[in-house]
């Protein structure tokens, strides 16, 4: 369904992804796990377009991404996005952030889409925030409306960029087991992640990146539990066991 | 000081007359600098090399001249172009141009300060350039804009004065007529300095209230 191949991507001189070939099926959740630094949310962004790339081609069900064409609007209504630091809108209450995709871009009826919208942040738990503002929710609950912004898009996948990483700790399950239910319902996902309890429970297959290049992927537990490469081995351990 | 309450009373009329003169110099003059600045602001932050290259030279040649030689272009130059415009419409016309430059640069600061992830979060749900200014960058500017906005309003009151140098009979002109001809300076000019002081203050406490409004956010 999401297919790279070859990509290559530079910011100047630093070449940041040197050749990423991979697919993500339909219903597939991928957890893209690595060092920072390592091109990881560079992936992620150069498939539905935020970032151009170089080289290489990606598509998105069979739609080339190019984000100089017009067609890269068709891309993103297909493929949402979660990020790190929410982004939601400040200025519009959470019924409205959720619902803006589809009231001004898909241009569906109002009081349906409202119904959608209300529906959605039931979802996530968020029912009796509808008319606060993001501003007023904690870390935890903005990252969930952002998710359900992602979800009232309709789209075939969602891609997460270390949707966890600004949140207090205390704060992170509420918002992974939101993801799980995702999962479990069949959502087609892509996560990029420090999470390895979330990946090893969650994923269906895992990509290890370090330095511009899947150095390591299988299935989730197998390359959580036993990875082969010597730099998957080093980077687990540090991350695991950080003492 | 002698007599002021007689003068005042006397000159009062006269004076009032150039009130709303400046007044609407003022509002013409304020609509229309808005209007350009936008202009120029979104051709800055378009994107696209060629409008950004146009509005930044647009705004150095403007923000170059001086108010008073834009006025006496406008008024005397035109004509001998083939455009003729009253006093008035040159003076709006100018001040409006004059002005949008700086409104303009407000604005593009105000557009600049949004954060990037809120252009990204736009783009990800499929809007385009101009859905994501509407619904998301300009709203959001506003707030920043809106103070310096109403520091430019009362600059604004007060530049409409030049105007009185292409013969339109607002506030200082009319002042100054009555001050030759009756040689009155004094109450004259205190009067004309009151009742511009008498404009200014609501719109800076409406400044003040705007401040602290966005403060708060």
């Amino acid at each position: 369904m999401i297919e790279l191949k070859d990509v290559h991507k530079s910011f100047g001189q630093n070449e940041v992804l040197k050749g990423i070939t991979a697919n993500v099926e339909k219903g597939e959740v991928v957890c893209v796990i690595g060092p920072s630094g390592s091109g990881k949310s560079t992936i992620l962004r150069c498939i539905n377009g935020l970032e151009s790339y170089d080289r290489g081609e990606i598509s998105v069900e069979g739609l080339k991404v190019d984000r100089d064409a017009s067609s890269i609007v068709n891309v993103r209504t297909q493929v949402s996005m979660v990020f790190q630091r929410f982004n939601l809108f400040p200025h519009r209450t959470v019924l409205e952030n959720v619902v803006e995709g589809p009231l001004y871009v898909k241009k569906e009826a109002r009081v349906r889409a409202l119904e959608r919208g209300r529906a959605l942040l039931a979802q996530v738990g968020l029912a009796e925030k509808a008319d606060a503002h993001p501003p007023q929710l904690s870390g935890g609950q903005q990252q969930r409306v952002a998710i359900a912004r992602a979800l009232a898009m309709q789209p075939k996948a969602i891609l997460f960029d270390e949707p966890t990483s600004a949140l207090d700790p205390e704060l992170v399950g509420d918002v992974l087991g939101v993801m799980r239910k995702l999962a479990d319902d069949g959502m087609t996902m892509v996560v990029v992640t420090h999470e390895m309890g979330f990946a090893r429970d969650v994923a269906d297959r895992v990509l290890f990146i370090d330095g511009g290049v899947i150095v390591e992927q299988g299935p989730a537990k197998a390359l959580l539990n036993q990875p082969q490469h010597p730099r998957t081995q080093d980077f687990l351990r540090r991350v695991l066991h950080p003492l | 000081m002698k007599g002021f309450w007689h003068d005042a009373v006397e000159f009062f009329p006269i004076l009032m007359s150039g009130v709303v003169l400046t007044i609407v110099v003022t509002i013409g003059s304020l609509l229309l600098s808005t209007v350009l600045g936008l202009v120029w602001a979104m051709m800055r932050v378009s994107g696209i090399k060629a409008l950004s290259m146009l509005s930044a030279s647009l705004i150095n040649v403007i923000r170059g001249i001086p108010i008073i030689v834009l006025l006496f272009y406008l008024y005397f130059v035109m004509p001998d172009l083939g455009v003729t415009l009253s006093a008035l419409q040159a003076a709006i016309l100018g001040l409006g141009i004059a002005y949008s430059a700086y409104q303009a640069e407000n604005f593009r600061a105000g557009i600049e300060a949004i954060d990037k992830g809120q252009i990204e979060a736009a783009q990800s749900i499929g809007m385009g350039w101009w859905l994501t200014m509407r619904r998301v960058v300009l709203p959001q500017a506003v707030r920043i804009v809106l103070p310096p906005y109403g520091n430019v309003m009362i600059m604004m009151l007060k530049d409409s004065s030049q105007a009185s140098t292409i013969t339109v009979a607002e506030l200082a002109l009319q002042g100054k007529l009555i001050a030759s001809s009756t040689f009155k300076n004094t109450n004259v000019f205190t009067m004309v300095a009151l009742m511009y002081l008498t404009m200014s203050i609501p719109l800076i406490l409406l400044v003040r209230h705007v401040e602290k409004r966005a403060g708060k956010k």
